[in-house]
């Protein structure tokens, strides 16, 4: 499985110990490293999913996050390498999209509903708890 | 932890999570049952609920709303498909027009929910299926998911660092 061939070296993938089989089959275990480390942040888990259905500037979505233009720069050379998106130079623009992968966008997708219904979990809990002593 | 288990299943485009709570069931299922409990966690502190219709019955129907930061809110509804008390719930979750009327063509959510007693406390699974891949980024759009947020300044935190 993924996750055994990913065990020695993901000490960020804390959160991605349920991936699913099955994808090991084209990519070489550097693909997979590389696809895993670059899923296994939030923000650029975002960035995926913003420039799915247009390209984007990375201009334009530096103002998305609460970050440097250098920092979302930083995100977006990540994610290239892992070959999860594409950066072409449109004159003084860097215009960013997310390669087209079903596989990918679900597992996106379903990471972040994942963490919406942690959330929610987590408000619910706070309601169940007994209500502090002033 | 409350959160003890949760299944992506990429193929069938669902989420099961399974937690548990230290609480008689009967209180949890007033989470869902009662609509000022439930539009106390159903949206995100930034996008927070405002149940306005809520019928938990056969065919029944909830309407609420997520208010954003701008002001705007976003409407939706779910339709009981079934409903035992205090054990199971099951319902679609779809986005709804401005006056709450569902939308037509647009995907919907199935979301079957399950309670029992285990070890002096309430487990409850959370099985929700999706329709595309499109749907499911349309939710997360329309649910403002708060972690990121959060997440996102620790990142920027670490890379300033």
């Amino acid at each position: 499985m993924v996750v055994d061939r990913l065990a020695a070296g993901a000490n960020a993938l804390t959160d991605l110990t349920d991936m699913d089989e099955g994808d090991e089959g084209d990519e070489g275990d550097e693909g997979v490293d590389g696809l895993f480390h670059a899923l296994a942040d939030a923000t650029r888990r975002d960035i995926v999913r913003r420039c799915t259905h247009g390209e984007l500037s990375v201009s334009r979505l530096a103002m998305a996050y609460p970050m440097s233009f250098a920092a979302v720069q930083k995100h977006v050379a990540v994610l290239e390498r892992a070959g999860l998106v594409t950066k072409q130079r449109h004159g003084r623009e860097q215009l960013v999209r997310t390669v087209p992968d079903a596989v990918h966008r679900a597992r996106l997708a379903l990471d972040q509903l994942e963490t919406a219904w942690r959330e929610r979990v987590d408000r619910m809990s706070g309601l169940l708890a007994p209500v502090p002593t002033p | 932890m409350t959160v003890i288990r949760v299944d992506k299943d990429v193929d069938n485009l669902t989420l099961t999570l399974v937690a548990e709570f230290d609480a008689p069931i009967e209180r949890v299922w007033q989470l869902w049952a009662d609509p000022r409990l439930l539009e106390r966690w159903w949206g995100p502190p930034t996008y927070p609920a405002t149940v306005e219709v809520h019928e938990l019955a056969p065919g029944g129907e909830v309407s609420y709303v997520l208010t954003g930061p701008d002001g705007e809110g976003n409407r939706g509804w779910w339709r009981i498909t079934a409903v035992d008390p205090p054990r199971s719930l099951a319902f679609v979750d779809g986005f709804a027009d401005r006056d709450g009327t569902p939308r037509a063509g647009l995907p919907t959510t199935t979301i079957e929910v399950r309670l029992g007693e285990h070890e002096g406390g309430t487990r409850m699974e959370m099985r929700s299926t999706f329709a595309s891949v499109e749907h499911m980024e349309q939710v997360v759009d329309m649910g403002g998911v708060e972690g990121l947020q959060r997440a996102v300044g620790q990142v920027d935190a670490l890379l300033a660092g």
